[in-house]
């Protein structure tokens, strides 16, 4: 599907929700738990892959590899993001000495 | 993405945890988040396109902000020190709006357009069921929409409305704050008013890292710090002239706040003495100068605790230096400095600083955007990088006086008054002259009990830097003409000048 900022999607395999921070121009399909991932709603219900059963984080920024898409996960599960077989990587903040 | 997500997620995460204290009142991040809910429902309500707030830091403030951002409508807050003329002006260009009005406030804003603050916190605002509705009802997703349009503090010409757009705001939280990293313990107390660019990003930062804010509504350094020992607050942010004030008190009595890890400062050129003073009394305290604007969503540079602890500890007059630097620029974006024909200076060498990143929006409300074909925000402030990275802000380009053909900024005049023991304050500014085209005039303020001549200071600036930066004139006021953020008026100070009697024969 077309992604863009502020998209929300829910994974059908567990309880991951994520949102689109930045979106690549190209139709890309986000997979969690080995299954894609759909308008909350809208998707279908689907079964967790063992291989990509290493679950996401509340709070944290996912990328792929040349960070032309980067996700905020708003609500923690079992599955782990990727696009295809390539898994998504944890991106730091770069938190700043609490200067405000 | 919309900035009520991350509100959204503090809630998630830790609904019980105290947000916000306000004296004997305590605020859940699932309470501010149920509050945000009725007030946009409310907000929706109304026929404002954009959403207003006069007051001192109060609770409705977060609530204010994040109800705005689910109604989906521009939040837009007041400075509650202006007169109602100039209050009228700023509401004008921000009509059709409503202004949630604090206690005090009321009289200053028009019948059509206040309401009271108190709506924003009352318990049942809505009927039975209908915050549920509200809280159903999704905050819109558009990371183009504008959350956030800030008055310009306006030193040179009149205020703007500078425009801060969801995504901006998100990528600068996203981009240097942890979810949740702050511990329970953690307590923030900031000090900068309610309508200033830092005053938000403080709020955003604090409900995503999870760290309670405290809120004193009205600055005074003996209230500060008794309120930073009652409520242990570990972390603060304070304006250049509140510094000094605490410095001061600190100092007579001989308080040491044993809970405060860091302090933060920023919003306007902070003298070296009072920085190296206030180093001294608190050793075990961490700070942070912090350097940005409101057009780039707040900070953009940093001096952090280590850099301080560096250069405070040094004989190197080079490292030493750095305390009256803005630090090094964060990692997320770009800073260049740049000459008049916009080709990039090297190191040492002063120029115009340029920005360009996410953070950055250099927009302007009904105007076109200010940011160059390429992405590039021109600040009209003066600076330069030294040789290891360190950027020095001098201060508004328009501040800048020419006399006799060279450049000279008044900052570097001001510091060298400054380490003068009998000088308080000092503003230096450009007066015309037939001559020189501007001749330099430095307004100081002594120190109680100290005295100084015009001629040991002038000498005085002589022996620190070269004799064409030496002022041609030195004046002595009571006081310096401040906005409230701490920005000198220089504006004020020329026009005060040309008018006095004394240059009269200038």
């Amino acid at each position: 599907m077309q992604l863009s900022p502020g998209t929300r999607l829910k994974s059908g395999a567990c309880s991951t929700e994520i949102i689109i921070v930045k979106a690549p121009a190209d139709k890309t399909v986000i997979t969690c738990g080995g299954a894609p991932m759909g308008i909350p709603g809208e998707g279908a219900e689907a079964s967790l892959s063992p291989e990509a059963s290493e679950g996401t984080q509340l709070g944290k920024r996912y990328v792929n590899e040349d960070e032309t898409l980067e996700v905020l996960c708003t609500k923690s599960g079992d599955g782990s993001l990727g696009i295809g077989d390539t898994p998504l990587a944890v991106k730091e903040a770069k938190p700043l000495p609490a200067s405000d | 993405m919309n900035i009520v997500t991350l509100l959204d997620m503090a809630k998630n995460c830790f609904p019980e945890r105290v947000a916000l204290t306000n004296g004997s009142r305590h605020f859940t991040y699932e309470d501010l988040y149920d509050l945000s809910a009725s007030a946009a429902a409310q907000m929706r309500r109304s026929d404002a396109d954009n959403i207003s707030l006069l007051d001192v830091a109060s609770p409705a403030l977060p609530v204010a902000l994040f109800g705005s951002a689910w109604a989906g409508k521009p939040f837009a807050p007041l400075n509650y020190r202006l007169s109602s003329s100039d209050l009228a002006g700023l509401v004008e260009k921000i009509a059709p709006a409503i202004v949630f009005c604090g206690a005090d406030y009321h009289e200053n804003i028009a019948p059509e357009y206040r309401t009271n603050c108190d709506d924003l916190l009352s318990a049942e605002p809505l009927a039975e069921g209908a915050a549920e509705d509200a809280a159903d009802q999704d905050w819109p997703s558009d990371p183009e929409d504008t959350a956030i349009l800030l008055f310009t503090s306006g030193t040179t010409g009149g205020p703007k409305v500078a425009v801060l757009r969801h995504r901006n705001l998100v990528s600068y939280v996203l981009g240097s704050v942890e979810f949740m990293s702050a511990g329970p313990e953690e307590a923030v107390l900031t000090s900068v008013p309610p309508y200033h660019i830092a005053a938000m990003a403080n709020l955003l930062s604090s409900v995503y890292a999870g760290r309670r804010i405290v809120q004193l509504p009205n600055f005074d350094a003996d209230a500060w710090i008794d309120l930073v020992a009652q409520e242990s607050v570990t972390h603060a942010m304070v304006v250049p002239t509140m510094l000094a004030r605490i410095a001061d008190r600190l100092k007579a009595r001989r308080d040491e706040l044993p809970s405060l890890a860091s302090v933060a400062y920023g919003g306007g050129k902070t003298s070296r003495p009072v920085v190296e003073k206030i180093l001294e009394l608190l050793p075990h305290t961490d700070f942070v100068n912090a350097y940005g604007l409101t057009e780039t969503s707040s900070t953009v540079a940093v001096l952090g605790p280590d850099e301080h602890r560096e250069a405070i500890a040094s004989d190197s007059p080079r490292i030493r230096a750095r305390l009256g630097s803005a630090g090094i620029p964060l990692p997320t974006l770009e800073v260049s400095i740049r000459d008049e024909h916009g080709r990039e200076v090297c190191a040492g060498t002063s120029g115009e600083i340029w920005l360009r990143g996410e953070q950055v929006s250099g927009e302007y409300k009904g105007r076109k955007s200010q940011l160059t074909p390429d992405g590039w925000f021109r600040t009209n402030d003066g600076g330069h990088f030294d040789i290891d990275g360190y950027l020095y802000i001098e201060g508004r380009l328009d501040d800048v006086i020419i006399r006799g053909g060279e450049n000279i900024s008044p900052g570097e005049i001001e510091d060298a008054l400054l380490e003068h023991p009998a000088v308080a304050d000092a503003g230096v500014v450009g007066v015309p002259d037939m001559e020189w085209g501007e001749k330099i005039a430095a307004v100081v303020v002594l120190r109680e009990g100290a005295s100084a001549t015009e001629e040991c200071l002038i000498e005085h600036v002589r022996s620190q830097l070269r004799s064409q930066k030496s002022p041609d004139f030195v004046f002595f006021r009571d006081e310096l003409p401040y906005n409230p953020t701490g920005k000198l008026l220089r504006k004020e100070l020329r026009s005060e000048l040309e008018k006095s009697a004394e240059t009269a024969g200038i």
